[in-house]
């Protein structure tokens, strides 16, 4: 359980729902960790900018995980946790591993998802 | 633009910026703390703490969190991910600009940004930085079961996480660029009696190679010139701080080496303005330091805003 002010994907069903409702999403895949805690708290910060994106976290360790984010293509050479994943009209938009910090977040947002 | 009043700004909430908070706030004085980041500071980097007195063993991120409640339950303001816009520390009242939220006031500002890991700088550690790259053992360790990888550095943190890193991989090289360690001799030792660690001292580390992932380290010898290629999976950088203190370039008197000058009471050269924590040109750097700071500049700042309030009646 990722305790962050995100709302969580916990199922395959749930991950499929929302890429599949085509709405703008990003996806922060961590555990509580000093790589991922930072990227979680960036996300949160950017919530009332980005209305329009889903600010959205996964646990790195659930099955959930394992049957989605980690089996992308788009993550296949990642070493670095968290993996965040931002997602358009169900489909992967940019992919980043390890820490980010507010402006290059901002950048991913307005380069690929505004 | 309208301006927000404070009695005291805090510009940074690692253990010196929230202890310095803790304490205004305690004073009944009215504070803001502005974090650029993550509440916490470098302290969220830190896996396990066991050295802060009182407390047995916790996480950084833990320890933030809680001083981060204990600055909010005695009525500090703590915003986090700022984008600091303006700043002007010279004027009685100092000013301070933060996108979305305005221009706030105080008669004194504390600056604790604290400081963010060194990187070598190279083109090639930014390309693979999180796929072979990496600045925490204890995040990405178990990436690389099996496999040979890299340490770069050599003081304590280096090599305390290369002996923590040899859980996982089959192999840990450990590239120093002088030819003894800053660490402690303990550290030295447990580095040095673990079969899977080797030694390549006097390296400067010119380039990584890969593909899609790393492939290889490769480093010169300082004194023979001599190339060095070590066929790596991932590599695992801790070569220190730099201090966060480029936007108070200018501003406040810095070091040659960036770091904030103050007194022993924390003053910097300008009145109402205070500095604390790894920002601050000192010889140590440790949590309790930084809170030992932020108590010191706290305290004399209190007694200075309240002779700015009885000055303003």
């Amino acid at each position: 359980m990722l305790h962050t002010k995100l709302n969580h994907i916990e199922s395959t069903q749930q991950y499929q729902e929302l890429l599949s409702s085509g709405k703008k999403i990003a996806v922060v895949c961590g555990r509580m960790g000093p790589m991922c805690i930072p990227v979680y708290d960036v996300m949160d910060s950017l919530k009332t900018k980005y209305p329009d994106v889903e600010f959205m976290d996964m646990e790195f360790d659930a099955p959930v995980a394992a049957e989605t984010i980690r089996r992308l293509p788009e993550t296949r050479s990642f070493q670095g946790l968290p993996f965040t994943v931002y997602f358009r009209d169900g489909k992967v938009a940019a992919a980043t591993s390890s820490i980010q910090n507010k402006q290059q977040v901002k950048e991913i947002l307005d380069a690929k998802l505004k | 633009m309208e301006t927000h009043p404070y009695d005291a700004i805090v510009l940074g909430g690692g253990p010196a910026g929230l202890t310095a908070a803790i304490y205004l706030a305690r004073a009944r004085l009215s504070t803001l703390v502005l974090d650029t980041g993550t509440p916490g500071g470098q302290m969220n980097l830190s896996h396990e703490v066991a050295n802060y007195p009182g407390v047995l063993v916790t996480s950084g991120a833990e320890l933030g969190r809680i001083m981060r409640s204990q600055a909010e339950s005695f009525g500090a303001r703590v915003i986090s991910q700022v984008d600091l816009l303006g700043l002007d520390l010279k004027s009685e009242l100092k000013l301070v600009e933060v996108e979305d939220e305005g221009v706030f006031s105080a008669p004194v500002v504390i600056l604790a940004p604290g400081g963010s890991p060194r990187t070598l700088g190279l083109d090639s550690e930014r390309r693979f930085m999180g796929r072979g790259i990496s600045y925490c053992a204890t995040c990405d360790g178990d990436f690389f079961a099996g496999q040979d990888i890299a340490v770069i550095g050599g003081g304590n943190s280096a090599l305390e996480e290369a002996v923590s890193l040899t859980k996982y991989a089959s192999s840990v090289t450990i590239l120093h660029e002088f030819d003894h360690f800053q660490a402690h001799p303990w550290a030295v030792e447990q580095a040095r009696t673990n079969p899977k660690i080797r030694f390549l001292m006097e390296q400067m580390v010119t380039d990584f190679e890969g593909d899609e992932r790393l492939a290889a380290v490769t480093s010169i010898h300082k004194v023979t010139g001599k190339t060095v290629r070590v066929p790596v999976t991932g590599t695992f950088i801790f070569i220190g701080y730099v201090p966060r203190t480029v936007f108070l370039s200018g501003q406040v008197e810095l070091s040659d080496r960036g770091e904030i000058l103050t007194d022993e009471r924390m003053r910097t050269n300008l009145p109402g303005v205070y500095a604390a924590g790894d920002a601050r040109a000192k010889p140590y750097r440790q949590i309790t330091t930084a809170v030992s700071d932020g108590t010191i500049a706290a305290i004399h700042a209190a007694e200075v805003v309240e002779n700015w309030k009885k000055k303003a009646k």
